[in-house]
Formats: C-alpha cells, sequence, structure tokens
C-alpha cells in the first residue's frame, strides 16, 4: 500500500505532488467508498421502508429518548477525539491519552446501548389490556382483535423484532449491525494508538498521522450515525413515514 | 476460489444471480456460496489496487506531470480506479444480503414475506453498469496511446478525449436500469433511462472520431498493436452501434434476452475491450519483456481473431432478431437458426486458432526472442526513454516533464532538453525509493482464504470454527503489517 512515503508532518509532505500526505489521501479515497457502503445499506432500508408484511414496526419498538441518549454520547465522543488531537499536536501528551481513553469509553457505551437495544428488541413484547385497549398501532391492534376475540381479558404477544421476523427487521439489524461494526472497529483502532504511544517515538506532536487518520475514521463513522438516526429513527416514528 | 469450487458444485445463476435464482430453495449447493465469497475477496483486492492508483496518480507524479499531461493509459487506469472504488460497496452490499439471506433467513429476496427481488437487479446493476466502464476504460486508454505513436502525430484533441473519459464514467452512473427495460419500472423510468444511455454514446463518439483525426493524415505504420488498435475501433463502433439500438426500449422489448444481446456485448467487450488489451500486450511486450515478438506471426494472428470473431458474433445479430433467446444450449431443429449457429461454432474456431498464435508469439519469444531497443517504436512517452526491460526501480533520476508527450519532444528539439531532477523531487540524493517488501500481506490474504473456506462449509466439525480461525488469521495478518515500522527514506540505499 501507499505507506512507504508516509508523512513525517502531514499538510508539509514535500515528496507529495499535491503536499498531502499518501495514507491521508487513501483514507480520503477509502471513506468515498465507505460511503456508497452505507449509502447501499441505507438505500436498502428505505426502500422497504413501510413494506413489512407483519409487526413490529418501528413506532412499535423505538424509544427515541434512549437512543438520543446514546447518539449523544457518541457526539460528544467525536468532541473528545477532536481534542485528543488538539492536545498531541500541543505536546500535551498525557491530555492526548485521556481524551483518547474517553473517547474509546464513550464509543463502547454507545455499543452497550446498541446491545442492550437489539436484545430489547428482540424480546419485545406487548400487553394489550382487551377492556380499555387505549390507542394501538398497526401491530398492536393486530395483537388485540387476535387475543381478544377469544374472550381473554389480556392479549399479548411475545414476538419480539428479530431480523427473520420482516423487513423492518432485516434491512434495520443489518444497517446499524454494520454501524456497530464500524464504531468496535474504531476502538480497537483508537485502543492501539493509545498503547502505541507508551512506545518511545511512535507518536509524537510532529509524527501525529497515525492518530488524524484514526480521527477522520471516527468522525466519519458519527456522520453515518447522524444520518441513521434521523432517517431511522426520527422517520420512523414520524406520523407520514 | 471460483474455480475450486467445482468440488460441491459450480455457481449456477449466471453471471448477475439475479434473486431467486440464489436462494437456498432454488439453490442449496454450494455453488453460490462459493461464488459470493470469491466475490467478496476480489472485491477486497480491487479496492486495495484501486486506492493505490488513485494516491500514486494524484500524489506521485514527477515533478511537471499535471494531470493535463499524463499519458492517456494513466488517466483511463486513474478513472476505473475511482469507478472501482465507488461500485464495488453497491456489490459488497448485495452480496452481503444475500448471504445474510442463505445464511440467516433473513428477508431481503425473500417474496414470501414482502421482499423484492428487483432490489436485487438494482443493487446489481448500479455496479454491474460502471463495471461494464471499468473494462472499456482501459482499453481506450491503450488504444489512445498506440495510434498517436504508429501515426507520428500527437493525440488529436487530446483534452476532449480526457473529457469524454470522465464524462463516460459519470454517465455510467446514470444508466443501470436499461438492463432491466421489461421488468416493468414503468415509462417515465423506461423513458429516462433510454435518454441517458442514448447520450453516453456521445462522449464515445467523440473520443471515436478524436481518434479517426489522430490518424487522418498520418505517416502510419502497420504493426499488430496498430492493427488491434484499428481493430478495435471498428468493432467498438459497430457494438456502440447495436448499443444504440436498444438503448430505445420499445425496440429493447424486442431484442431483451435473444442472441442480439450477446451480439452486442461481444462486439464491445471481445472487439472492444480484449482487442485493446491484445494491443496494449503487443505495443508495450518489448517494453515488459526486453524483446521483440514476430511482427508476422501477430500479424496472421491479428488477421485470425478479426476474420474469427466477426464470424462468429455477426450472425448473433440474425438469429438474435429473428427470436433465438440467449442462454439456451440446445432448440427444436425447425426454427431456421442452424446454419448461422453453425457459422458461429465455425468462427470460434478460427478464433482459438488466432489466440493459440498469440500465446505462442508471447510465450516463445519471451524465452528466445531478439533483444529489444529500448525505443523500438520512436515511443512518445516516458516508458521509451528506460531499458527494455526496466530496472526495478524504474527512473534512475526522476524525470522533469516540460510537455505532454515528454520523450518525443524531448527527442526532437535540444530546446527540452530533460535535466535531471536534483531538488524538487523529494528524493534527492537519497537515490529511488522502494517500499519494503513484508509477508503479512500474504499472511493476510491466506487468512481470509481459509476464513471464505469456513463460511462455506460452516457446519465442518465446531461451526463456524474454520471461519473465526481464518478471520483471525487475515486479521493479525493486517494489524502486523500496519505496525510495521515504516521505512525511512533517509536509511534507504538505492536499489534495495
Amino acid at each position: 500500500m501507499a505507506q512507504e512515503h508516509a508523512a513525517p508532518i502531514h499538510g508539509k509532505d514535500e515528496g507529495t505532488t499535491t503536499g498531502l500526505s499518501h495514507r491521508k489521501m487513501l483514507m480520503w479515497a477509502f471513506l468515498g467508498s465507505d460511503c456508497m457502503f452505507f449509502g447501499s445499506l441505507i438505500a436498502t432500508y428505505l426502500v422497504y421502508q413501510g413494506k413489512s408484511l407483519e409487526g413490529p414496526l418501528p413506532i412499535d419498538v423505538f424509544d427515541i429518548p434512549v437512543t438520543s441518549i446514546s447518539t449523544f454520547v457518541l457526539l460528544m465522543s467525536s468532541m473528545s477525539m477532536v481534542l485528543a488531537y488538539s492536545a498531541l499536536t500541543k505536546n500535551n501528551i498525557k491530555g492526548f491519552r485521556i481524551w483518547m481513553i474517553s473517547t474509546a469509553i464513550m464509543g463502547s457505551t454507545f455499543i452497550g446501548f446498541q446491545v442492550y437495544e437489539f436484545s430489547s428488541f428482540a424480546n419485545h413484547h406487548v400487553e394489550i389490556d382487551c377492556v380499555s385497549p387505549g390507542e394501538l398501532t398497526k401491530y398492536e391492534q393486530h395483537i388485540f382483535d387476535d387475543g381478544c376475540s377469544s374472550g381473554e381479558a389480556y392479549a399479548e404477544s411475545h414476538e419480539g423484532l428479530k431480523p427473520q421476523t420482516n423487513l423492518f427487521g432485516t434491512s434495520f439489524y443489518t444497517l446499524t449491525g454494520f454501524h456497530g461494526a464500524h464504531v468496535t472497529l474504531g476502538i480497537v483502532w483508537l485502543l492501539s494508538l493509545l498503547l502505541l504511544s507508551f512506545k518511545k517515538g511512535v507518536i509524537t506532536p510532529e509524527k501525529n498521522l497515525d492518530v488524524d487518520l484514526a480521527a477522520l475514521y471516527w468522525h466519519f463513522v458519527d456522520v453515518v450515525w447522524i444520518v441513521i438516526f434521523t432517517v431511522v429513527y426520527l422517520f420512523g416514528v414520524f406520523p407520514g413515514f | 476460489m471460483l474455480k475450486l469450487s467445482w468440488i460441491g458444485g459450480a455457481t449456477d445463476a449466471g453471471w448477475f444471480g439475479y434473486a431467486p435464482l440464489t436462494s437456498v430453495a432454488q439453490n442449496p449447493g454450494t455453488g453460490i456460496d462459493f461464488w459470493i465469497i470469491s466475490l467478496q475477496i476480489l472485491g477486497i483486492a480491487s479496492l486495495a489496487a484501486s486506492f493505490n492508483f488513485i494516491v500514486t496518480v494524484i500524489n506521485m507524479r514527477a515533478p511537471g506531470m499535471t494531470m493535463m499531461r499524463l499519458p492517456l493509459f494513466t488517466w483511463m487506469s486513474f478513472i476505473t480506479a475511482i469507478l472501482l472504488v465507488l461500485a464495488f460497496p453497491v456489490i459488497t452490499v448485495a452480496l452481503i444480503e444475500l448471504t445474510f439471506d442463505r445464511y440467516f433467513m433473513f428477508n431481503f429476496f425473500n417474496v414470501a414475506n414482502g421482499g423484492s427481488v428487483v432490489l436485487w437487479q438494482h443493487l446489481f446493476w448500479v455496479f454491474g453498469h460502471p463495471e461494464v466502464y471499468i473494462l472499456i476504460l482501459p482499453a481506450m486508454g491503450i488504444v489512445s496511446e498506440v495510434l498517436p505513436v504508429f501515426s507520428k502525430k500527437p493525440l488529436f484533441g487530446y483534452k476532449t478525449v480526457v473529457l469524454a473519459g470522465i464524462i463516460i464514467a459519470f454517465m455510467g452512473w446514470m444508466v443501470w436500469s436499461h438492463h432491466m427495460f421489461t421488468v416493468g419500472l414503468g415509462a417515465v423510468a423506461n423513458a429516462v433511462f433510454t435518454i441517458t444511455t442514448m447520450l453516453i454514446a456521445v462522449p464515445t463518439g467523440i473520443k471515436v472520431f478524436n481518434w479517426l483525426g489522430t490518424i487522418w493524415g498520418g505517416s502510419i505504420r502497420f504493426t499488430t498493436p496498430m492493427l488491434f488498435s484499428l481493430g478495435f475501433i471498428a468493432m467498438f463502433l459497430m457494438g456502440g452501434i447495436s448499443g444504440v439500438m436498444h438503448a430505445v426500449s420499445p425496440s429493447d422489448a424486442q431484442q431483451q434476452d435473444t442472441y442480439f444481446i450477446p451480439a452486442h456485448l461481444h462486439y464491445v467487450l471481445f472487439g472492444g475491450a480484449i482487442m485493446g488489451i491484445l494491443s496494449g500486450i503487443f505495443y508495450w511486450f518489448p517494453k515488459y519483456s526486453g524483446k521483440m515478438y514476430s511482427e508476422r506471426q501477430g500479424k496472421i494472428s491479428f488477421w485470425l481473431i478479426m476474420i474469427g470473431q466477426n464470424v462468429t458474433f455477426f450472425p448473433m445479430h440474425f438469429v438474435g432478431l429473428d427470436g433465438m433467446p440467449r442462454r439456451i444450449y440446445t432448440y427444436a431443429d425447425n426454427m431456421g437458426w442452424d446454419f448461422w449457429n453453425g457459422v458461429t461454432t465455425g468462427g470460434a474456431f478460427i478464433l482459438v486458432l488466432g489466440f493459440l498464435l498469440v500465446m505462442d508469439n508471447i510465450g516463445r519469444h519471451w524465452k528466445n526472442g531478439e533483444p529489444a531497443p529500448s525505443d523500438p517504436w520512436d515511443g512518445r512517452t516516458l516508458e521509451w526513454s528506460i531499458s527494455s526491460p526496466p530496472p526495478e526501480y524504474n527512473f534512475e533520476e526522476i524525470p522533469i516533464v516540460r510537455s505532454l508527450d515528454a520523450w518525443w519532444e524531448t527527442k526532437q528539439g535540444e530546446a527540452h532538453k530533460e535535466v535531471p531532477a536534483s531538488g524538487g523531487s523529494g528524493n534527492d540524493g537519497h537515490g529511488i525509493h522502494l517500499p519494503q517488501p513484508s509477508y503479512w500481506p500474504f499472511v493476510a490474504a491466506a487468512g481470509l482464504f481459509i476464513a471464505a473456506y469456513g463460511v462455506v462449509f460452516n457446519d465442518l466439525l465446531i461451526p463456524w470454527a474454520l471461519a473465526a480461525i481464518g478471520l483471525t488469521i487475515g486479521f493479525v495478518g493486517v494489524y502486523a503489517w500496519s505496525l510495521e515500522p515504516i521505512n525511512d527514506p533517509e536509511e534507504e540505499d538505492s536499489t534495495h
């Protein structure tokens, strides 16, 4: 690959035609490619939006406040990534390590939320009072019609949302799962850099390109999440979508 | 990988793998799994190579080599790399979805649960159409280099040819549904894709006129590469014209799935891409092998291939318009297709003969050919300024490029005398800088290979164990690779 010409100081790389380092350019090309990757997954999700033959649907399982918290955590991790890079360039290696750890922790928190969310969706169960059902979603109405017709006091369903359940499950778990895998890989990357920073001369205020590239990747994954949160979660519960 | 899939059944759903032909219900064997996983590995390899090309072209040009002084082949390879980087992720996603369907009963292409088989077609052709430009653009680049050399004229309208290449790459994204005219996407979609498909013929036509302008009035030498390049123009033009014929969606409704389509695609991909590649193989043969091939044998093989392909593929137009469907191995004998199919079979034998001659020519002369001079064609571009075959480090001193066709200009006038690069090249005083050899990429590739087998035969002994082992090896390979010390130019010697 293009590592052989790695720039000691990026942005002042005089051995290259444009003055940018090779590796940084490669990173941008990779992110362009990854855009198409997530673009295709999001397109699949949108094509199948509202096409599921049976529930549960987004409106049944999404818990917007919870996901908003995990989204907020992920966005804050981007900020701490910026602070880590900035600390490194100012020769504050201790600050760099602290901010790297906090970035990794916030990333892990996000993954924790996702695990919790996936398992709660998969075990989603519904219980409906047949006497005063209140306002029902389409899926709940379906359970109500099935369960209450036999004269029971409660109608319930433990089906949950699994990837095999319907098109929503299939496209939702694939899209968010691949995003989660990207975040996980990012955490491994950040922790590797953190360990490397204890080795002398590998990561210094001048040799900061490795951190810069990891930061690019991290911010990119965050931006993808903003799109997913908007398109999948917010549009999912918004009436009319 | 795909070859090894013959153990356990080859893939049998066509190169497009349309759903639901690839579903477990329709296709329970391991053939499709091999097909999926081989394509995924190919995708990783293509992406890695393309990233390399993109960065090299943008960022490692010689001093003075502006983008508008790049040789055409480099330009077109650069555009191809960009197309690959953007197109391959789409097929990656489609294959991932198919994999999940097959292994974990997901619903992407499961019609019973509302899945859409048309989604597969869209994803496939969003990748698949840029892919055909990935095949043809490098060939166009080769032809654009061969014609000026053997006409002793600069390429007519260099900037236009470059621009046309970029426009083709850009528009290649807007035409994918012309593969799906008969799916029933609706009148508006068909009309739009008819128009975009016809429009893409415009930049292609521009290129053809530029090539003709290049040879017009030149002092032409009919060498083997030149013949193949001229053959490329003629054949590709015919393929292009039949292409515009089925760009018209009502007419395509008649042609879809008939032999007319193989006729078209062989004229553009065989008459086009393969002829262009053959031209390149002969053109650069003296450079990469350091030997001369037999011109006489080369010319004979050209005529055999030229005649052979027309005898083989031209009758397909007739039987196609006569209604003969594609992808059949036999048909009733009263259909009236016997004669032309017989001709096609005969033509295929001529083609085989032509290709055997090409292989013999290359194989024999690579070993025992006459040594080639450094510049046998009186070339225009810089690769002809160094010895044949070139040394491992290519250029001893990075040349300074002052114009398009820099080597030609250097040979023509003292005014443009090439000055050895000292200062500005970034390598001054340190010689040529080569990457350090490494074993880790091999480890990573071996890991992927094992993992691929593990995925296909996932119930061997412990389920998924082999896949996990392979992935771990692959991960360790990549990880160790990236941790290898980046070699410092200060400590390099010039040849390594």
